[in-house]
């Protein structure tokens, strides 16, 4: 071991050691080949911490209701002190943004830095989600864009009546996801540019669907025209700004906004265990590797590890601390078991992994972080060693069944199926219902209908769907219809006409509903 | 490259307005727990703000998720004794259990708890007495919190023009004159002394083109020094002024309460109710507020809280037994010219007939010129007897002089706010 030569020995950090610091780690980064963007390292106190939670991360935002509801309970909960804060707050932009609070210690700054500005920052820049779904340099730029327009609506049109519709596209926000398509950057200044032309040119098109003038020649016979839209459409708040039939320009322009941050934060949704699993491997990589050269501590290492394993830490099932899997624990001890199969291949590895097994751990590791996301960042690299040391078991819950069945646990007939489970688990198509817009009565009373395909035969909730449907009612401003589907027969039909929801529930007899009520209880 | 910015003095009050914006949403939820925290409250506990709970579901954003049923399959960690093929019960609610919980919805709520938060007491305060506005509130020696004074605090470089200093000015522009001209003032004199000098040779030996050389420099001198100003800008000094809150002033509540027989304990709980919004809504705008507690049935007596809202007594009523003793304590310790006075009476309305003349006269002669509002509800959901008749000829001719029936307790709140609300309305209607 070389000679110590710590970087500093006390807890206290000043703006020259986070310097010191963020000077070494980024160096050992670079070592470790980390291609990230510039990093801002922004310095707040425990109540910007909490200013920042309550806007979800964005470092500017509109103002509505809701994140004055988060941060009203995040501030109960703190100083109740039920809850720490997090510390750390990162964004995906160019530089990319990190937040540092002032009560932590050097060792917890160092921690952070290492997390957040090499390991988040990275992800960022390097993982093909984000690289295809949001744009770095300009998400600033947007924001702030968006909150002026909001601002200004709000001076022209009244706070209540943004409020409303912010209200109908934030229900409808998690449908208002391009999931194939690639969008167009966005940049502020393009974004006024546009603007208005968008305003006219959409009005326009609206207007051109929405004719109800007689065409001459227009002989289409009904029973052969087609639905409209052609083929079912999943974004839905694209749908709805596109062409819904009585919104003002603003107004789209406002769906427009909801729907582009939906966008930019798509990614994140889609890869948090690997995210936090690449940043938490990362500084555990870098700050360990400080350690090895000298440059920090004994007490440095050890005050690091206990947050470290905390962090890391995955309560059993029947713990009174279980919450679903953590992702960084996962997402850690994956990471950490790829760099273990490159570098010391057991025969079992040998035989699930035949082209990483002793390949460069630092080319498969960035390879993995780049192409994948959690579903098939799961289904490609979970190893058996990593599912016998999580203890994973898989549960079959079928209504149709009086008991729940254990149907694979960590053994070798059960490898497979847990991993094709748990990667299921992440596939957020599947656990949020699958919703598409599938006709629009055009010529017609202009109703709206939605359909819901069910898989595995589970149903809506139905009292947040009915909400749901106000929201979207409001919106569109004719008949909403929701009608759920499963092998191709419509089982239940919710309507949001103007006199509120009317429900036709073809689902079952009354005999089997209380047979399975019975079976449920 | 990074940059490390310190940010902790940028404002830390970003989520004010969300916050703002969500106390407006849910307003009505936040009224009816300030009015029902009234209610518990004693009449002088004004320190705290108050805990606002709101049903969960009236404040959850909806949004498509899956309901219970279907076929799902979930992967937990932490196995011990399970093997491929168990069968277990499924566990009933709860969700650390088995396989229960619902991922998507568990972290949307735990089922039914109330959403609870903080409101600060000037919130809690604000929110009582919305669009409220206390009646003459101005009065001699003050102007409530928002009455200042100027007092000098020295000497600063801006200002107004009205509040130049002239001699601290003056003073400043001659310094700055003697330090701009010190270099020319120097060769200005040694040119004079060599000029005076060589004027005392003899005129034939004078080098006359020194002479004149040194006169033009005399003169250039002499422009130099002159173009500096007299005063600049720059020495101005200006007195300065800052405004200091003037120490608000006191002022004096009376409770009189009718404890006579008729008056039952439900009765005298809504009085007491109204006399709190009123000392709150006082409490606000007054640094210092007492209250005088007189109960009455055939005579007066007064006497504390404790005993003014929860002792009985029983008898006749002599209403103008309670207004002849407020006179009386008027007048030894609450002089008019320092104290702001409000009155307040509660009664069922029941008086011996030939003492509601009495009362009226004792009030228009010897209290209404002296305090600042009185008020008198009845609560009583009867008929009106004497009294009232007599008081609505009061109410006609003074104009801080006001009356309301109260037959339940919901009507209290909102009878208060017709008591006290905005003169503007009143002047319309």
């Amino acid at each position: 071991m070389t000679e110590r030569t710590p970087i500093s020995t006390g807890s206290d950090w000043t703006f020259e050691l986070i310097q010191d610091y963020d000077r070494e780690i980024g160096r050992v980064a670079r070592d470790f080949g980390l291609d990230t963007y510039p990093n801002q390292i922004e310095i707040i106190s425990a109540e910007q911490m909490l200013d920042a939670y309550s806007s979800v991360g964005m470092p500017v935002g509109y103002s509505h209701w809701s994140y004055g509801k988060h941060f009203v309970s995040n501030e109960q909960h703190y100083r109740r002190g039920q809850m720490g804060l997090a510390y750390e707050i990162v964004i995906n932009s160019n530089p990319c943004i990190a937040y540092l609070m002032e009560e932590n210690t050097m060792t917890m700054q160092a921690l952070v830095i290492a997390h957040a500005c090499y390991g988040h920052n990275s992800f960022f820049k390097g993982n093909y989600l984000f690289r295809t779904w949001t744009d770095a340099t300009s998400i600033i730029d947007y924001l702030v864009f968006a909150k002026n327009y909001i601002m200004k609506c709000e001076e022209r049109y009244g706070v209540d009546e943004v409020e409303a519709i912010l209200d109908s596209c934030h229900a409808l926000m998690n449908y208002g996801v391009d999931r194939y398509k690639r969008p167009y950057p966005i940049s502020a200044e393009e974004e006024k540019q546009r603007q208005r032309e968008r305003e006219e040119y959409l009005q326009k098109q609206v207007n051109e669907l929405w004719k109800t003038i007689p065409q001459l020649g227009d002989k289409a016979d009904h029973h052969d025209v087609k639905r409209y839209p052609e083929e079912p459409q999943e974004n839905l708040l694209y749908f709805i700004e596109k062409n819904a039939p009585l919104l003002e320009p603003w107004q789209r322009e406002v769906v427009r906004i909801v729907r582009k941050i939906a966008q930019y934060f798509y990614p994140q949704r889609q890869t948090q265990v690997m995210n936090e699993g690449w940043a938490t491997f990362w500084h555990y990589t870098l700050l360990n590797k400080l350690y090895e050269e000298g440059k920090v501590t004994d007490g440095f290492m050890l005050e690091f590890l206990q947050s470290h394993t905390s962090v890391v830490y995955q309560p059993p099932f029947d713990s009174r601390f279980y919450s679903g899997i953590n992702p960084y624990a996962l997402g850690f001890n994956m990471m950490s078991d790829i760099r273990r199969i490159c570098e010391n291949p057991t025969k079992e590895d040998k035989k699930w992994f035949p082209d990483i097994a002793g390949s460069d751990w630092k080319e498969t590791l960035t390879f993995a972080m780049q192409n994948f996301k959690d579903e098939s960042f799961v289904q490609q690299f979970l190893s058996p060693k990593v599912i016998r040391e999580f203890k994973f078991f898989s549960i079959l819950d079928d209504d149709k069944e009086r008991d729940l069945h254990i149907t694979a646990i960590h053994d070798d007939p059960g490898y497979r199926d847990i991993r094709e489970a748990l990667s299921k688990q992440y596939n957020l198509s599947m656990n949020e219902p699958n919703i598409q817009v599938y006709n629009v009565n055009v010529r017609g009373d202009r109703s709206i209908t939605l359909r819901h395909v069910r898989h595995n035969r589970r149903p809506l909730e139905t009292e947040s769907a009915e909400e749901v449907l106000r929201h979207l009612h409001r919106l569109w401003k004719f008949d909403v219809i929701l009608e759920s589907v499963q092998d191709n027969t419509v089982m239940d039909t919710i309507k949001c006409g103007p006199n509120g929801i009317e429900k036709k529930s073809t689902e079952k007899d009354e005999e089997e509903e209380e047979l399975s009520l019975i079976q449920r209880v | 490259m990074s940059y490390i910015v310190d940010r902790r003095l940028n404002g830390k009050n970003k989520s004010t307005v969300n916050r703002q914006r969500f106390l407006r949403r849910y307003r009505k939820h936040i009224k009816k727990a300030v009015d029902e925290a009234v209610t518990k409250r004693s009449i002088t506990d004004l320190d705290s703000g108050e805990s606002i709970s709101i049903p969960r579901r009236d404040i959850s954003e909806p949004f498509f998720h899956h309901g219970k049923g279907g076929k799902r399959d979930m992967v937990h960690p932490g196995n011990k004794e399970f093997v491929t093929g168990d069968h277990i019960q499924r566990p009933q609610g709860g969700s650390g259990g088995g396989g229960g919980g619902d991922g998507d919805a568990s972290d949307s709520g735990e089922g039914i708890d109330d959403f609870v938060f903080q409101i600060s007491q000037d919130e809690f305060l604000d929110f009582l007495f919305e669009d409220l506005e206390l009646p003459n509130l101005v009065k001699r020696q003050l102007q409530g919190i928002e009455s200042f004074k100027y007092v000098r605090a020295g000497v600063v470089n801006e200002g107004n023009p009205a509040k130049i200093n002239v001699v601290r000015s003056m003073r400043q522009a001659t310094s700055r004159r003697i330090a701009l001209t010190a270099s020319s003032r120097r060769r200005l004199r040694e040119a004079e002394e060599k000029l005076a000098a060589l004027q005392e040779q003899d005129p034939v030996l004078r080098d006359k083109r020194k002479e004149e050389e040194l006169e033009l420099e005399i003169a250039k001198l002499k422009r130099r020094i002159n173009k500096i100003p007299f005063v600049d800008t720059i020495d101005l000094r200006y007195n300065l002024h800052l405004k200091q809150p003037k120490p608000t002033s006191k002022a004096v509540m009376f409770c009189l309460m009718d404890v006579s027989g008729s008056m039952n304990q439900a009765m005298k709980d809504m009085a007491k109710r109204f006399f709190i919004l009123l000392y709150m809504f006082l409490k606000r705008n007054y640094e210092k507020i007492e209250v005088v507690f007189i109960r009455h049935h055939t005579s007066a007596k007064e006497v504390d809280e404790e005993e003014f809202f929860y002792s009985r007594e029983t008898g006749g009523t002599i209403v103008s037994s309670a207004l002849k003793m407020m006179r009386d304590i008027m007048r030894d310790r609450y002089p008019a010219d320092e104290w702001n006075i409000y009155g307040a009476q509660a009664s069922d309305g029941d008086n011996w007939n030939d003492d509601s003349p009495t009362c009226r006269e004792i009030l228009i002669k010897d209290i209404l010129p002296q305090v600042q509002y009185y008020s008198y509800i009845e609560i009583n959901p009867r008929r009106h007897q004497a009294l009232w008749r007599e008081y609505e000829t009061i109410e006609a001719t003074v104009e801080h002089f006001a009356m309301q029936q109260i037959s339940d307790p919901g009507d209290i709140y909102p009878v208060f706010r017709e008591l006290f609300q905005r003169k503007e309305t009143k002047r319309a209607s």
